[in-house]
């Protein structure tokens, strides 16, 4: 029987079915406790397991990044959050210094099965602060994997598989996605990080889009057919480490490609994209890889400032239609 | 506190292996036989002596960039420490780490730090793990006097507070951080003024008394195993070589007649003396000792000489714990 989760109950849901099973996980943040998280994504879990198993913590991101790397590197398999993933900048040095690199250093011999779970994205007037896409920082840094699901069965799926994973990983919650609903199994399962997901099949055109935007890519995409341009959708899931392999097929069956994200243009995520289909695939383009993301600036406060800077179906539905009107060869 | 004699002949053999060990490496620094930084314990051995004499393997230390005498004192062996020095493959570290990074898990070391202040919050991790599995363990966090003044130490000593966990702080206030004098950098003159302002104890100790280190870091110890919290120690010490490098006087920043008043109440030395006075040991029974370990490090550094460098093609090995085994095969 089909059942229907919001995003942010299948998250829940994900840290409950694998903290039920496995004693070694335990979740700390700022508000998670009682209050259950400022987004819920922690509700009832204190209630349920306990404050040994549920830690509130001081506003103190770098210590709450420490107290995972350190509590990870001795054995457990910590479970962090970081409120609003503008607040990793506080933390920075844990994540990149110690988190990700303390196995390389140590020649191998620590394991950090760490999962940091934050809020990203805009869309709610909460300003330069509060709402931005930093994808791309983390995903610079070797030895970070770095999830950001779109819908809510595919968080259940990737929040069971970083909670599994030996390894660091970030998940990304995108807060205007946490009243999205969808169906979501209720026994526990597992989508494997590193495999995209092909969202909707199509020949005239790749668009790779992740968190909020490939959603909006796939309202783009369903207006398009209607004008007869058959649009293929990828949504990685996984943006460290990026399945490639999958793109890279894609864009050899469509010849053009365009990357959608939120997050501001210049050396974003999409950048990469494109760097490497150009490298892999560059026989096979009819036309530049296109860029819709956000312009160069803090992300605005007024609605209406905001709705301008984050891309829009509308933007990329014309970023599609440019691809699509190059002639080819 | 009576120490044992046992006891106290296991405070000295600690300093002297982290001297042999560090003079050593400067040697070979010197003779440009290491690559990358060096920063030299020598001067600080009582404080790291002090305090791993009271843990075992299953506690846990984090470290500095001056973080060799820690994992000396901790357990740590010549052989794989001298290789990971000089890059090779049979170092703790498979050469991945070098000086900065040294470690070894299975003593408890959970590693030499290039980022001041950051071993804190790592060491909380740890004590959060130790209380959160009931197992009677405590970690300990080294860190300098100039990393009290980083948010990192401070969110670190606010949170072990707060969640009451079994962590000791250990000040190495060797006053200088880096190459400025501590008194420029903050406004107290003792570290350990900070201690009240998360509601812990605090003791200031003479850092160059591995006794008085010793027996404040076992009550430290005893009081976090009874489940009563953090506790942090101030250790007044001083480092006789420069921040990094084998250069000890003529500096800029510090006076030649500081150094030597410090260097007068070396902590090995004066150790010496105190026992001979007490009958505890002799000057042969010293000279024995040193000899011994001046063998073992010996030992080491063709050992570590010999030892093969890394294969160049597996500098990508170990960024990531593989999962599948589609990705071990790959």
């Amino acid at each position: 029987m089909s059942r229907k989760l919001t995003y942010v109950q299948a998250f829940n849901e994900a840290v409950r079915q694998e903290m039920a099973v496995n004693d070694d996980i335990f979740c700390a943040g700022e508000d998670i406790g009682a209050f259950g998280g400022v987004f819920q994504s922690y509700a009832g879990l204190q209630a349920e397991f306990g404050k040994r198993r549920v830690v509130d913590t001081p506003i103190s991101e770098q210590a709450i990044i420490g107290l995972g790397v350190g509590a990870a590197v001795t054995g457990l398999r910590p479970i962090v959050d970081i409120m609003f993933m503008d607040f990793i900048c506080v933390a920075f040095d844990q994540i990149v210094n110690q988190a990700a690199k303390l196995k390389y250093m140590f020649g191998g011999a620590a394991t950090i099965p760490l999962t940091i779970t934050t809020g990203g994205g805009g869309g709610l007037s909460a300003a330069a602060q509060h709402s931005q896409s930093l994808e791309a920082l983390i995903c610079h840094i070797p030895g970070l994997k770095v999830v950001h699901p779109s819908n809510p069965y595919d968080m259940k799926g990737l929040m069971t598989a970083c909670i599994r994973e030996n390894n660091p990983t970030i998940m990304i919650k995108h807060k205007r996605l946490l009243g999205m609903s969808g169906e979501v199994p209720e026994e526990s399962y597992e989508i494997p990080l590193g495999k995209a997901n092909i969202l909707r099949e199509g020949k005239d055109v790749t668009v790779i889009g992740w968190g909020r935007m490939v959603n909006e890519a796939l309202t783009a995409a369903e207006q398009l057919a209607a004008d007869g341009i058959d649009v293929e959708v990828i949504d990685p899931r996984t943006l460290q480490p990026l399945d490639t392999e999958t793109i890279i097929e894609s864009v050899k069956k469509t010849n053009r490609a365009v990357v959608v994200h939120e997050a501001v243009r210049f050396g974003g995520l999409g950048a990469e994209v494109a760097a490497q289909i150009q490298e892999e695939a560059f026989d096979y383009l009819d036309a530049p890889v296109g860029r819709i993301a956000a312009p160069f600036s803090p992300v605005p406060f007024s609605p209406v400032l905001e709705a301008h800077y984050l891309p829009s179906v509308d933007d990329i539905q014309a970023g599609i239609r440019a691809a699509v009107a190059r002639p080819g060869i | 506190m009576e120490l044992s004699t046992e006891v106290q002949m296991d405070l000295h053999r600690r300093m002297v292996r982290i001297r042999l060990f560090e003079e050593a490496a400067g040697r070979l620094a010197e003779a440009a036989k290491l690559p990358g930084f060096l920063h030299l314990y020598v001067g600080q051995e009582a404080v790291a002596s002090g305090v791993c004499a009271t843990l075992s393997d299953d506690d846990q230390i984090t470290s500095t960039h001056r973080g060799h005498g820690h994992l000396v004192a901790k357990g740590g062996q010549f052989n794989e420490m001298m290789a990971e020095l000089m890059g090779k493959a049979t170092g703790y570290c498979k050469g991945r780490g070098g000086s900065m990074h040294i470690s070894n898990l299975d003593v408890g070391m959970l590693g030499a730090n290039g980022i001041v202040g950051a071993g804190a919050p790592i060491a909380v991790g740890a004590g959060f793990a130790n209380k959160y599995s009931d197992n009677g363990n405590v970690s300990a966090a080294f860190f300098g006097d100039g990393s009290t003044n980083i948010g990192a130490f401070h969110e670190a000593a606010n949170m072990a507070c707060a969640l009451r966990l079994p962590v000791l702080f250990i000040c190495e206030n060797n006053e200088y951080g880096e190459f400025t004098a501590r008194k420029d950098t903050m406004a107290i003159t003792d570290i350990v003024d900070r201690a009240a302002g998360y509601g812990m104890p605090g003791v200031i100790v003479d850092g160059m008394d591995v006794v008085a280190v010793h027996e404040a870091a076992v009550e430290a110890a005893a009081r976090a195993r009874r489940g009563e919290g953090p506790s942090l120690i101030e250790a007044k010490t001083y480092r006789f070589y420069n921040h990094h490098g084998v250069q000890n006087l003529g500096l800029k920043y510090r006076t030649d007649d500081e150094v030597a008043v410090w260097k007068e109440r070396d902590p090995i030395f004066t150790f010496e003396d105190r026992l001979i006075e007490a009958g505890t040991a002799t000057r042969d029974d010293f000279d024995a000792i040193w000899a011994e370990l001046r063998a073992d490090i010996e030992a080491a550094i063709v050992f570590a000489e010999e030892s093969p460098l890394p294969d160049p093609e597996a500098v990508l090995a170990d960024v990531y714990t593989l999962m599948t085994p589609a990705e071990v095969t790959a």
